[in-house]
């Protein structure tokens, strides 16, 4: 991680000098070393503060819309972005949606080797954490905290996200800078829903009324989901009827993940930004793998951002479709 | 035809309100049912239904939109939302579609959201879509009777507008 950390942020520096890219979308560290945000660097000077380390989670695809439909005309460099291997299954559904302009960006696809969760850190009893460090060897990280250091297994710390890591082949780049061989998938990313499934009704109701009422409505996963693109979201809208900021109407409180879920169906590339970002820690991906398996299960395997240009399974049909009535039985056994 | 996408559509509203008032008035437990019919297809068989002297349930309130594609999946969530105990969508049989693909999308959408339904605990009973040619009054009828006495059975839904109201 150390060495392509190095060459990530040595190669964006030559590429803002040479003049190739005119902007960089990275990260850079925010309060803390763990807090790292994205951020956009527009002077060579600035990049000094950009970083590329184990807390990198933030996925920069969503900011690619901004930035790249801003930038370009005559003259002006493209924006160079920092994509992980996952990252680009988002970077190719936007471009899929019209939502980035391709010729506008220079995407550096940088390896991961699985980005760690601070809480994970914590909740193996380190206190006064003042650093993460690789150790020399084997899958570990050294935690230096107030009082003293100590060891901790990679795999212990992941993000969520990264517990079903979706591989290590970048699907979309103009430079790569990784030192992994792609082992595929890990982990069975639908474990958690077919345990849920295996429930009765009643049991799957009180989990999630026991988890959606910690919902604050910070609209923290919306707003990082880079599926959820919309110029206009349903929510800001105060004529869709369900816009409770404006109409105070506890329609859209109540059904907010729901809604919010099925908007990303089909397009949801499981990028785990959402439950990444959520303050309360609400599974939200249990939501939209649910209905990655379902598509996968009823209309055969999809998987969102693969390839720029796919057709998404809720704007195509074949006429042997299953029915709703069967697709139920299907979906939850 | 209205293309303002609103669940606050005075119909569903309406519709949902009416059966919870139905409710209240008899002691006895009725279930509460919204019924979304193709203007096309199902409402005119509903029509015939009523001409051809064949009942259904007064639990049953209907609903009618242009296509079965209308039925934004937002209108479901709101009659659940409001209290209903089951909620059937009927349109043209696939092919038959007045605006010729309507329904496929319906199904596929349908297909998920019911799946989705379930999982948070809705059973899967309570959902249904029946494809009613406006010819087929008595299978309207039928299917009507059979939708309710399932949802008679499954007795009252859980309180989906109390999904974030833990006790
Ligand atoms: S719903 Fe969550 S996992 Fe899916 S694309 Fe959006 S942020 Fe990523
Ligand atoms: S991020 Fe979490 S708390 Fe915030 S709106 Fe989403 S589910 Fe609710
Ligand atoms: S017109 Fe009846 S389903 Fe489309």
């Amino acid at each position: 991680m150390q060495k392509v950390s190095e060459k990530v942020i040595a190669r964006a520096r030559e590429l803002m000098h040479d003049g190739t890219v005119s902007k960089v979308v990275g990260w850079k560290a925010g309060e803390f070393f763990y807090d790292c945000e994205p951020n956009v660097f527009e002077t060579e000077e600035s990049l000094k503060d950009l970083v590329y380390n184990r807390f990198c989670g933030a996925n920069l695809s969503k900011y690619m819309i901004k930035n790249s439909i801003a930038s370009g005309g005559e003259g002006a460099g493209k924006v160079l972005v920092l994509l992980k291997p996952c990252d680009t299954y988002s970077f190719n559904q936007l471009l899929t949606e019209h939502r980035i302009d391709r010729e506008n960006v220079y995407i550096l696809g940088v390896g991961c080797e699985g980005m760690c969760d601070i809480d994970r850190i914590r909740e193996r009893g380190f206190k006064g954490i003042t650093g993460v460090l690789e150790a020399d060897s084997g899958n570990e990280l050294v935690i230096t905290t107030l009082y003293g250091e100590g060891k901790v297994n990679i795999d212990d710390v992941l993000l969520n996200k990264c517990d079903s890591c979706k591989g290590k082949a970048h699907k979309i780049y103009d430079e790569l800078i990784s030192d992994n061989e792609d082992e595929g998938p890990r982990g069975d990313r639908f474990e958690g829903v077919r345990e849920l499934e295996a429930m009765s009704p009643e049991q799957r109701f009180a989990f999630w009324q026991a988890e959606l009422s910690k919902c604050i409505r910070c609209n923290a996963c919306r707003n990082a989901c880079p599926a959820c693109s919309c110029r206009k979201c349903v929510f800001d809208n105060n004529a869709s009827g369900i816009a409770s900021k404006a109409n105070t109407d506890s329609f859209e409180e109540k059904m907010f993940h729901i809604i919010r879920a099925f908007h990303v169906a089909g397009r949801c590339t499981d990028c785990g930004e959402c439950t990444r970002v959520c303050p309360q820690g609400i599974p939200l991906h249990l939501f939209n793998r649910k209905y990655i398996k379902d598509i996968n299960d009823f209309y055969g395997e999809y998987a969102a951002g693969e390839e720029a240009g796919q057709r998404g399974p809720l704007i195509s049909f074949t006429e042997q479709d299953i029915e709703p009535g069967h697709a139920v039985v299907k979906g939850g056994n | 035809m209205s293309v303002n996408v609103s669940v606050n559509e005075p119909a569903v509203k309406a519709a949902a309100e009416n059966a919870a008032g139905a409710n209240t008035e008899n002691k006895e437990w009725r279930p509460r049912i919204v019924a979304f019919c193709c203007n096309w297809c199902s409402y005119a068989g509903a029509d015939l239904a009523g001409s051809s002297r064949l009942s259904y349930p007064a639990d049953v309130k209907i609903i009618r939109v242009p296509c079965s594609c209308r039925v934004n999946p937002m209108f479901i969530l709101k009659a659940f939302e409001r209290g209903a105990d089951g909620v059937i969508l009927c349109g043209c049989h696939p092919g038959d579609c007045h605006y010729s693909t309507g329904n496929y999308y319906t199904r596929r959408r349908m297909a998920l959201l019911f799946s989705m339904l379930d999982y948070i605990g809705v059973e899967r009973g309570r959902t249904r879509v029946e494809w009613v040619s406006a010819a087929e009054g008595a299978r309207f009828s039928a299917v009507m009777n059979d939708f309710v006495a399932k949802i008679t059975e499954l007795g009252e839904n859980v309180k989906v507008g109390d999904l974030r109201c833990k006790k």
